[in-house]
């Protein structure tokens, strides 16, 4: 089964603007969130505690 | 062979919306369920079968999707959508001659093999033309082709410097579209809702800023939905489609791995998209 961690508010620190990112649910593993502040996409690389990596960038092959 | 298993894994590099309700959605009915990141996916042909037989691909990027139901599949797993599906879904080419095969109505396209190719395929086909990459998506790369002038600037920008598969090209007549194309979401032979697509820009994308609205599903839109869903040999899948003058819906794209968070909103909640797909899954026999 999937874990799904609580979220620790505080750790969460938006790489790109160094803002904590507040979230009201609960973050999964390598998913894709938006920052409030500087809109920057951020991935979800670690969830215990939360690590947030700026998403990368749109590759050749991605589609739906 | 390993004990049956009914832990469903959702294969999925990225987890954006679609991947968090479909997971939140298995959460709600109970299914045991695993999410499976394809970037550390390996897999030994003569290892033993893995356990969850069931897998739904939800990957991102076209080439691990491919590898990744091809190689779950060699080893006795289920993937929805299968290899198969997810191969023609991302072939513009083969989605043309699948549709056209299976009669379902979709633009006259062609293919060349060379750029020289392409301009005797746009005199069979005609002006106005809209050039593709045959894998691209979300509108990347797409060109109108208005004379032959522009064809040979666009097909030599698209070509040049490529791989011989670079070389191949994909040509479509430019179909004349209102300001808006339709979506509609087909989940185990059934199409549960439509929305339009509006873009002032010919090319109609969500994820180049096209406005979703809801649109009524008449029964011939998911008539020709299901049908375009079949004829790839998908169990799930987004169809984008126009209507002629007389209302008559042709099929431009079908798309394997659907994104589905817009369409939704769009229809305020009354298709639960995420919840359906775990029906579907659910119901499923694995082989
Ligand atoms: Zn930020």
């Amino acid at each position: 089964m999937t874990t799904r961690e609580e979220v620790d508010p505080v750790s969460a620190v938006c790489p790109e603007c160094e803002s904590p990112v507040q979230t009201s649910v609960q973050l999964r593993l390598s998913e894709v969130i938006d920052c409030a502040d500087c809109r920057t996409e951020l991935e979800v690389v670690a969830v215990e505690p939360v690590l947030l990596a700026l998403a990368p960038e749109v590759e050749e092959d991605w589609g739906e | 062979m390993s004990e049956l298993d009914g832990t469903i894994r959702v294969l999925a590099s990225r987890v954006r919306s679609e991947e968090r309700l479909i997971l939140d959605a298995l959460t709600a009915a109970g299914a045991a369920h695993e999410y499976v990141d394809p970037r550390v996916l390996r897999t030994v042909l003569d290892a033993p079968a893995p356990s969850g037989r069931l897998v739904l691909n939800r990957e991102i990027s076209l080439v691990r999707a491919r590898y990744a139901a091809h190689a779950l599949e060699a080893v006795g797993c289920t993937v929805v959508n299968s290899f198969t599906s997810i191969d023609v879904c991302g072939d513009k080419w083969r989605t043309s001659a699948a549709l056209v095969r299976s009669g379902v109505p979709t633009p006259r396209a062609a293919l060349a093999l060379t750029p020289e190719g392409g301009i005797e395929a746009l005199r069979e086909l005609g002006y106005p033309a809209v050039i593709k990459p045959k894998c691209g998506s979300w509108g990347r790369g797409v060109a109108l082709l208005k004379d032959e002038e522009t064809a040979r600037i666009a097909l030599e920008l698209s070509t040049s410097g490529s791989t011989p598969d670079g070389q191949v090209v994909y040509l479509q007549e430019a179909v004349p579209k209102p300001e808006r194309d339709i979506r509609v979401v087909v989940v185990g032979g059934r199409a549960l809702g439509a929305v339009y697509r509006r873009s002032k820009a010919w090319r109609t994308n969500v994820a180049r800023g096209a406005v979703v609205e809801p649109c009524p599903l008449s029964p011939a839109l998911a008539r020709v939905a299901v049908a375009a869903t079949a004829a790839v040999g998908a169990e799930i899948a987004g169809v984008d489609m126009v209507e002629d003058a007389d209302g008559a819906p042709t099929v431009l794209e079908v798309n394997g791995r659907t994104e589905f968070a817009g369409f939704q909103r769009a229809l305020d909640g009354r298709v639960d998209v995420a919840a359906t797909i775990v029906d579907h899954l659910l119901t499923k026999e694995v082989a």
